[in-house]
């Protein structure tokens, strides 16, 4: 494989593209699958045979299209027409579509005008859910098609991986890296060169890379939509944060619940080995990569570092003490840079683009953008990628889309159960590590779920604490004793049977949970219960002054 | 990477103070002369991290960090306790005895509890979380040690000891949350686990959630029969491991006392497992020369005194069978000896004498009943075996004041008669040293120049030495732990499998780290420090004795020329000489 094989091949798939009249490209993440699909697509290439239009139209099946809640999802491009997003499309309608739309269009040409009985499947463009967002990460999602390395190629696809090994040292891979002030993006935010650097110092007999793909947080699918959708950018990203480190093996760490996420990684994996982009003189140079998909071992503390090793090591998924940092003693005691999804899937871009380019989106100390992943009482639900820096309330009222339904919004929930609540009052404030942190609020992996007043924030406590209960690994006596004894409390005040003193005893059991835990599940356990306390203290003390308890029991 | 040896320096409650580069806050504050309280931390142990108890404050750090793991940084400010630092601590308390029992009065550990001493430091009065105690069966399959889950705060400290100091992995982590146990995996019985009973768990356990099986009930009971001839014996290290209880320096030898107690509880005869030992030497060092000499493919001799180990090897190393030295261990020997020797020298009916061993070992309970070669001469050789901790409590329930009783007993002999060999085989190195100063007698006819052979002593766990006997060059090694057995056996392994000169030709292995001092029925607590005190006692009473060598023990001499014959002859293999058998790791 060299530079010319990859420009070549990048011109033949456009080529072959440029011979179609159309496309139509059909979402085929989980979401849309759920939401049927995969009838759909069936439909498509019926139609296609039926009308012997092959030769005229190409059907791609992509990765996610971002308006989750509207799928199955399908965009058609024509010559010489805008593209058009159809949204809730089910087999009869897509036939519709193409009699009506795609066969008149090429029937008709200049002539065609389009038909207003379409209209309703047909998403607007203009939506700010669209032209708010800045997509780096998600820029090839809903675009490529995940299953060829082609599709990803024509998209510039490894040319970063070219541009650092025929150009750059781990050194200045590293330093561009830091110039592009890229952070950690599953939450803590830490800077993702510094932890390349810590690892690259090390002196030890090998290096490892592992992908985080063990997203676990409820509400929370950004990882694996990625992953789905545009699997050859975190492999691509993998193998320059190998370079980085001095790394030749590398694992993508995936939730065993995300089959179509592993099964697209391991079809990108091979097919990366077969273009000789992974294994031995990457590009002809000395450089050797290589990697493989773990499955994770079933629990949400998998995804935290040192359990996640643990497993790998065939232990028990139990965090452990840091330090030693895994970037320091990782996988088998080896040095082992751990990076998420997201992170991963930022380095080829900031290489094609450089530093600058990415320096310049988003705010200072907080380059690049943020995906989140929608859900809730939103009009628009899905994957969304803002610039960093972005104020809550935009997200919330123009790209949710909650301004246009009025839906009186009680607050919005960030970063799943290690996360926080927010009253509408500090909307203004920033997404941002640390403007959301001052606030008491982790940005967590990114989700983010818009609360209704008719939601009792109470029972999303306690749908939060019991989360907690499920998951505590049983290590450290904070989490493993403190979720329950809140639980508790929390479900006693629930029953009306709460009192005042119990809101002290709640304060005191988190304290304890965020200042003695292990590792950040537990810290991080408590943190929804924090800040109801803090912005929503009436949402609990209801329950204890005016007994306005349900007569169910719970 | 930092030198292990560069200093740093950093501040403790704006005290500075220097440590090693690695050493961890908690080591930091003690060189600091802070107290930092800590409760999943052993002294000896890889800390867990678990209880959370040690948190502290670090200057620019949001989160609070674990003394006992978190490494001291060059230019630290650190912060051992405010106000929220001991509010987070007595809350984690709470939270903990909010699982536990609390069933204090009725608990072996009353008095010695690491989580009683906290509650009573933090000034614990009142329960205000509801109790969350599980109700997990107590497991006493093993006959020898105890599992009571529920008193278990899960600290972890059995898992490492048992992993990775014993390399025995019969505990691990079951179930998740707050149904984690420490137990065996799966849902079999510590009976059926690969379990060896050396009672380390037990040793190191903070609370009373694994303890010796407790046997003074049948001592009682056969006191208080008058047709019962009752003879205790103590071990070795025994002499030296109660000071604590009594108000004594650690390591003070009390051998006087404890005879006279033993005698005052109710004891019609008091022996010395030395003698014991002194005869296992003499059976031990003929075998080692049998082999030199005529038998060279059956080196090296390894030494079976510790029945954790004879188990371990049962389980884990059953193919080195042959190179074990048969001898039963001093107790066993002295036990038989009671009912053949003793007895027909007394007159006295084997069926009616109860034998019973004060032991430091939680293992010597399955001991005496794990084939039928512990009981050759027809009875058993010991029939109650009970840990230094059960004497103690005997002591203290026949209202004994110890510093009152006569430090000058004697044990009644023949059997309470003893070299300086026999007393040293409570501590690593010791079983080595005396069996080696016999084997040089019985091969040169004089006595081992050297005695006290400082390198197979302390606490290093793999010792090594060469000493000549003649025209031999003896290489020995001495383990004391069984993590570190791996490492001997497997060269051995490989020595024979290549034909290459083998490695060692004399191997003594001990289960417990220290050896028997450091024993899984010994007083709480149990650390390096208290380890070494009490070998250094042992090591004392041998030098102070006027025969150091077990040839040389007139009571030995008489047993050989009235009784037993030659060492190896056939009645001393009768009697005095143990087989072994391969054993599942995993009964079901």
């Amino acid at each position: 494989m060299s530079y010319e094989r990859l420009c070549e091949t990048a011109e033949q798939e456009c080529r072959d593209l440029e011979k179609y009249d159309g496309i139509i490209y059909t979402c085929g993440s989980t979401g849309c699958v759920s939401s049927g699909c995969q009838d759909v697509i069936q439909a498509i290439t019926d139609c296609i045979a039926s009308h012997d239009i092959a030769g005229r139209i190409k059907l791609i099946v992509t990765g996610c299209m971002g308006l989750c809640s509207l799928g199955p999802l399908v965009r058609i491009e024509l010559k010489g027409r805008e593209p058009v997003l159809f949204k809730q499309i089910d087999s009869l309608t897509i036939r519709l579509i193409i009699l009506e739309y795609v066969l008149q269009v090429f029937r008709q040409k200049d002539a065609f005008v389009f038909p207003y009985f379409l209209e309703q499947f047909v998403v607007p463009q203009d939506l700010p859910f669209f032209t708010e967002q800045k997509k780096i990460v998600l820029a090839n999602t809903g675009k490529v098609d995940p299953a060829r390395i082609q599709s990803y190629i024509a998209r510039e696809g490894f040319m970063a991986l070219v541009k650092v090994l025929s150009s750059m040292t781990p050194e200045a891979l590293i330093s561009e890296m830091a110039k592009s002030g890229l952070r950690g993006r599953s939450g803590a935010g830490f800077s993702t060169a510094a932890k390349w650097d810590i690892a690259r110092k090390q002196q030890a007999a090998e290096k490892y890379i592992i992908c985080n793909g063990d997203e676990g947080d409820p509400g929370a699918y950004i990882d694996r939509s990625l992953m789905e959708s545009d699997p050859f950018s975190v492999i691509e990203g993998i193998i320059i944060a190998g370079f980085a480190v001095g790394a030749a093996k590398g694992w993508v760490f995936i939730r065993s619940e995300y089959a179509l996420a592993a099964s697209r990684i391991e079809q990108a994996i091979e097919q990366a080995r077969d273009w000789k982009l992974l294994g031995n003189n990457i590009l002809g140079t000395d450089f050797s990569f290589d990697c493989e998909v773990r499955l994770g071992a079933g629990t949400f503390v998998c995804g935290e570092e040192t359990a996640l090793i643990a497993t790998m090591e065939g232990k028990r998924g139990t965090p452990s003490h840091r330090p030693p940092y895994p970037a320091v003693k990782g996988l088998w005691t080896m040095p082992t840079v751990i990076n998420n999804v997201k992170t991963l899937a930022n380095i080829p871009p900031i290489i094609r683009n450089g530093a600058d380019w990415f320096r310049a989106i988003g705010t200072e100390g907080n380059s690049g953008t943020k995906v989140f992943s929608i859900t809730g009482s939103a009009l628009n639900s899905g994957l969304i990628e803002v610039p960093m820096g972005i104020s809550l309330g935009r997200i919330v009222y123009h790209m949710a889309g909650v301004a246009e339904t009025g839906t009186m919004v009680k607050a919005v929930q960030i970063g799943g159960p290690s996360g926080g609540i927010l009253p509408p009052p500090f909307f203004d404030v920033k997404v941002e590590y640390e403007s959301l942190r001052d606030l008491g609020i982790f940005i967590g992996s990114g989700g983010f779920i818009i609360i209704d007043q008719t939601v009792s924030l109470l029972d999303l406590l306690l749908y939060y604490l019991d989360f907690a209960v499920d998951e505590s690994c049983g290590r450290c006596a904070a989490c493993r004793i403190g979720s329950t004894q809140v639980l508790g409390v929390l479900k006693k005040i629930r029953k009306g049977r709460g009192t005042l003193d119990d809101l002290a005893l709640l304060e005191r059991l988190c304290m304890a949970m965020k200042n003695a835990s292990l590792c950040g599940l537990g810290q991080a356990a408590a943190n929804p219960v924090f800040s109801t306390l803090k912005y929503f203290p009436e949402e609990i003390e209801g329950y204890i002054t005016t007994r306005e308890v349900d007569t169910h029991e719970r | 990477m930092k030198d292990k040896s560069t200093k740093i320096c950093l501040k403790i409650n704006h005290k500075s103070v220097e440590v090693v580069q690695g050493a961890t806050i908690l080591e930091a504050a003690i060189k600091a002369r802070v107290n930092i309280p800590t409760l999943c931390k052993h002294p000896d142990l890889v800390a867990t991290g678990a209880c959370g108890i040690c948190v502290v404050r670090v200057a620019g750090r949001s989160q609070l960090l674990r003394a006992c793991c978190t490494p001291a940084e060059d230019g630290m400010d650190v912060v051992t306790n405010d106000p929220e630092i001991i509010a987070t601590r007595r809350t984690v308390l709470e939270l903990i005895l909010s699982t536990h029992p609390n069933e204090c009065l009725t608990c072996g550990r009353n008095g010695t509890c690491e989580l009683q001493q906290l509650a009573e430091d933090f000034g614990i009065r009142e329960k205000t979380l509801p109790a969350l105690v599980s109700d997990v069966p107590k497991d006493c399959s093993t006959g020898a040690i105890v599992l009571d889950s529920r008193k278990c705060i899960k600290c972890g400290r059995c898992l490492t000891v048992c992993q990775e100091e014993q390399n025995v992995w019969a505990l691990t982590f079951k179930n998740r949350g707050l149904s984690t146990l420490m137990t065996p995996a799966g849902d079999i019985s510590l009976d059926d686990s690969p379990c060896v009973k050396c009672g380390q768990c037990s040793a190191h356990c903070p609370v009373g959630a694994i303890y010796e099986q407790d046997d003074t009930g049948r001592v009682w009971r056969a006191l208080s029969d008058p047709g019962k001839f009752c003879i205790a014996q103590i071990a070795p290290s025994v002499r030296t491991s109660l000071g604590s209880a009594f108000g004594y320096p650690v390591g003070t030898n009390l051998v006087g006392q404890i005879y006279d107690a033993l005698r005052k509880i109710g004891f019609k005869k008091v022996f010395d497992t030395n003698f014991g030992a002194d005869v296992t030497v003499m059976e031990e060092a003929s075998e080692l020369v049998k082999r030199l000499e005529e038998n060279e493919e059956r080196l090296p001799l390894i030494t079976t005194c510790c029945p954790s180990w004879v188990d371990y090897m049962e389980k884990f190393y059953s193919d080195m069978i042959p190179y074990f030295s048969s001898c039963k261990s001093p107790h066993a020997i002295l036990g038989t000896l009671t009912k053949t020797y003793y007895a027909q020298k007394m007159g006295i009916d084997p069926s009616n004498i109860v034998v019973v061993s004060i032991m430091p070992c939680t293992s010597k309970k399955y001991e005496i009943r794990r084939n039928e070669y512990m009981a050759a001469s027809g009875y058993f050789d010991v029939d109650i075996s009970i840990t230094s901790r059960e004497f103690i409590r005997m002591i203290k329930q026949a209202g004994i004041i110890f510093s009152e009783l006569d430090f000058l007993a004697v044990a009644d002999s023949p059997l309470g008669d003893y070299s300086g060999a026999g007393t040293i085989f409570g501590a690593s190195g010791g079983v080595m040293e005396a069996t080696l100063r016999t084997a040089h007698y019985f091969m040169t006819g004089t006595e081992m120049p050297r005695m006290g052979l400082k390198e197979i002593q302390g606490l290093e766990g793999i010792k090594e030495t060469s000493i000549s006997i003649g025209s031999h060059e003896l290489k020995v090694a001495v383990a004391h732990g069984l993590k570190n057995v791996e490492f001997i056996i497997e060269g051995v392994k490989n020595a024979i499998r290549n034909k290459a000169p083998l490695p060692y030709h004399f191997i003594e292995v001990m289960a417990c780290p220290g050896g028997c001092v450091g024993g899984g029925g010994q007083p709480w607590p149990i650390t390096n420090e208290i380890r070494i005190k009490r070998a250094q006692g042992l090591f004392k009473d041998d030098s102070m004795k006027k025969n150091r060598s077990s040839h040389e023990n007139e009571s030995i001499k008489e047993l050989y020329k009235d009784f037993l014959g030659e060492p190896l002859g056939p009645r001393a293999m009768e009697l005095l000489h143990n087989s072994y058998q391969v054993r599942d790791k995993y009964k079901r």
